[in-house]
């Protein structure tokens, strides 16, 4: 088994709201092994969002750990200070948004912003131009030099997006967390960033927890492949047995009405009907059961744990313990 | 069938610098054409569909159509009666024929306004007194599969679903013929989006109306759409049966599009992928000769300073390349 970059156990996290405490995220358990690319898919409101801030350790105030940690190259990210954790983020541990414009500062320019990031480092300014430039190049932006000088809004979506991953990437980071980095983009632009996202990935050697709820843009990338619903892992493996060889219900529906999967002409698309369950009174049992058409009995009383299914392919669902 | 409504030569333009400063700066020509030459038909009981990336234009020719914009060329015939020439009372009465579901579900609802009130504002604005608007909004929103105890709810408190769902009621309130839908899918989750298509289907087939469908995302065209048209720098390129486009594209701006819509198969990688080069140019600067031929994998000399003529294949397929792909 190859060394994990980051180690997620046990993490759970609560909102307290109006309504009473909401639990986001319940009793996960994340490995991303070193150079590997994991992917996190799921719905709205399955917990994606919340995973990722409390990995950067940007819960809002409202938000709460009660058990878990969060190893990160041997330490626990949830046990350092806000200082030790700073000098991570960044440099070790970095992060690309979903809506590129958002990330970057609209009144400075491009050269500032990626000059600025590299405070940390003791050398001078002009090679830290020719660091940016030399980043720049190596994420497919024509004519660097001179881009330097632009601003954000100057440049198209696919650039801009372009630019974040160069100055996510330019410390060298050991892990990248990717948040939807494509969902703003047009598809011809998508496939581009995911290419270059893979290319780079071999060419530095880091790790990327990559999310999205796009199913076909995480088979097209990702090693590694965990479904979440609802605040829970349901199933992970390999992306090869995940989509070809599914077995939690979830994720065999969710599959099915992906209308990219269907390739022949329909009029009736498949869907799965309900909701996601309220995460402020849960009650107990499965957490799919009330969507599920093959709930048996014990679906309502326990609690199913992830089992080996496969070979590297793990499921949380009783019809497939028994 | 009979067409419903029938484009001709269209061109919708803006304007990119003030009289004056085109004036200063000596610029014969201060616009850019969002929409150009663009000839459509749609006919009765029919979805269109019109593909094409961000700033290809297809939200300039739906405002278009719904007289929300002017046309600096062309016509748009709607029932036999010219659009671009309708007085303000004639748009009135035009725009009960036609209805929009935005692309923003919930910014399009007033923050304001129950969803009762939303669905029946319509009645209010056309000034349709005959009817009990409490039954109507019950009926619209059965139609659209939502419960009826809905309608004390504010657009904040709906999902991006049901917010959709309310969008669709409005559209149908009136009974209109085309409804025009505007990435009726959009920031939809998978699982959400089939119902969504499925709803717009139900209700093509129940009430007859066309439908005019605007979208990015080319894994819905093939189950909702019976013609599609491929927008490129606001051009169509190509245009013609959906089945057809999808089994034999000949443009290969449809055919990069095709294959850069991933689908859940990890086996079906990078391999055969066309990949385009660089990025959509700029209106402001049009390159010369076929449009695409910056970013096109097939293009040669020719394509770059001559305008590709018009190809018609059977079946209705017309596109604008001088090397189609697929001729047998």
């Amino acid at each position: 088994m190859s060394e994990n970059v980051l180690r997620i156990r046990d993490l759970s996290v609560n909102y307290q709201t109006d309504r009473g405490v909401l639990k986001a995220i319940r009793h996960v358990n994340l490995d991303i092994p070193k150079g590997s690319i994991v992917g996190v898919v799921g719905e709205s409101g399955c917990g994606k969002s919340t995973l990722i801030t409390s990995i950067i350790r940007q819960l809002d105030d409202n938000a709460d750990i009660p058990n878990g940690s969060i190893e990160f190259e041997k330490q626990d990210l949830l046990k350092l200070s806000l200082d030790k954790m700073r000098n991570i983020s960044g440099t070790k541990l970095s992060i690309v948004f979903q809506d590129p414009m958002s990330t970057l500062n609209p009144v400075l320019s491009i050269g500032r912003q990626m000059i600025d990031i590299q405070y940390r480092d003791k050398i001078s300014k002009k090679r830290k131009k020719q660091r940016s430039i030399d980043m720049l190049t190596k994420v497919g932006i024509p004519d660097p030099r001179n881009q330097l000088n632009q601003y954000p809004y100057e440049l198209s979506g696919g650039m801009q997006q372009r630019v974040s991953i160069a100055m996510a990437l330019q410390a060298g980071p050991s892990l990248l967390i990717a948040d939807e980095p494509t969902t703003a983009l047009d598809t011809t632009l998508e496939v581009q960033i995911l290419k270059l996202l893979k290319d780079l990935q071999e060419e530095m050697g880091c790790s990327i927890l990559f999310v999205s709820h796009h199913l076909g843009v995480i088979a097209e990338l990702c090693d590694h492949v965990v479904v979440m619903y609802a605040g829970e892992i349901v199933e992970h493996g390999s992306t090869y047995e995940i989509f070809n060889n599914p077995a939690h219900p979830y994720t065999v529906k969710l599959l099915e009405c992906d209308p990219a999967s269907i390739s022949k002409k329909q009029r009736l698309l498949p869907t799965i009907p309900g909701e996601i369950p309220d995460l402020i009174n849960l009650s107990g049992g499965c957490i799919f059961k009330n969507r599920c058409d093959q709930s048996i009995d014990r679906c309502d009383k326990h609690t199913p744990l992830l089992n080996e299914f496969n070979k590297n392919h793990f499921v949380s669902c009783h019809l497939i313990e028994s | 069938m009979s067409k419903l409504l029938s484009i001709k030569n269209l061109r919708v333009r803006f304007r990119t610098k003030s009289p004056l400063q085109a004036m200063l700066q000596k610029i014969d020509d201060p616009y850019i054409d969002a929409v150009r030459q663009v000839s459509l038909d749609i006919k009765q009981g029919e979805t269109f569909t019109l593909v094409g990336e961000s700033g290809s234009g297809k939200s300039t020719l739906a405002l278009a159509v719904a007289g929300l914009l002017n046309a600096a060329e062309g016509q748009i015939k709607f029932m036999n009666e010219d659009v671009t020439s309708m007085t303000s009372s004639q748009i009135m009465a035009y725009r009960k024929k036609i209805s929009f579901i935005w692309q923003n579900s919930i910014g399009s609802l007033s923050p304001r306004m129950s969803v009762g009130s939303l669905i029946t504002e319509g009645y209010k604005i056309h000034n349709l007194k005959d009817r009990d608007l409490k039954m109507e909004a019950d009926r619209l929103l059965k139609l659209v599969g939502l419960p009826t105890n809905i309608k004390e709810r504010y657009a904040h408190e709906l999902s991006g679903g049901q917010a959709r769902r309310v969008g669709v009621a409005r559209a149908i309130a009136l009974d209109p013929k085309l409804i025009i839908a505007d990435e009726p899918t959009a920031g939809l989750d998978v699982s959400v989006q089939g119902e969504i298509l499925n709803l717009l289907n139900k209700l093509k087939d129940d009430l007859g109306v066309s439908l005019f469908v605007i979208t990015h995302n080319l894994n819905i065209v093939r189950h909702i759409s019976d013609r599609t048209a491929v927008m490129y720098l606001g051009r169509f390129v190509e245009q013609g049966q959906t089945d057809d486009i999808f089994a034999k594209p000949r443009h290969p701006y449809t055919l990069a599009l095709l294959s850069a819509n991933l689908t859940p198969y990890p086996e079906a990688s990078l391999k055969n992928r066309i990949e385009l080069k660089g990025e959509v140019p700029s209106l402001m600067n049009r390159p010369n000769g076929c449009e695409f031929h910056t970013r096109c994998p097939f293009s040669s000399k020719h394509c770059d300073n001559e305008f590709p003529p018009i190809h018609t294949f059977d079946r209705e397929q017309i596109l604008t390349c001088h090397y189609p792909l697929n001729k047998n």
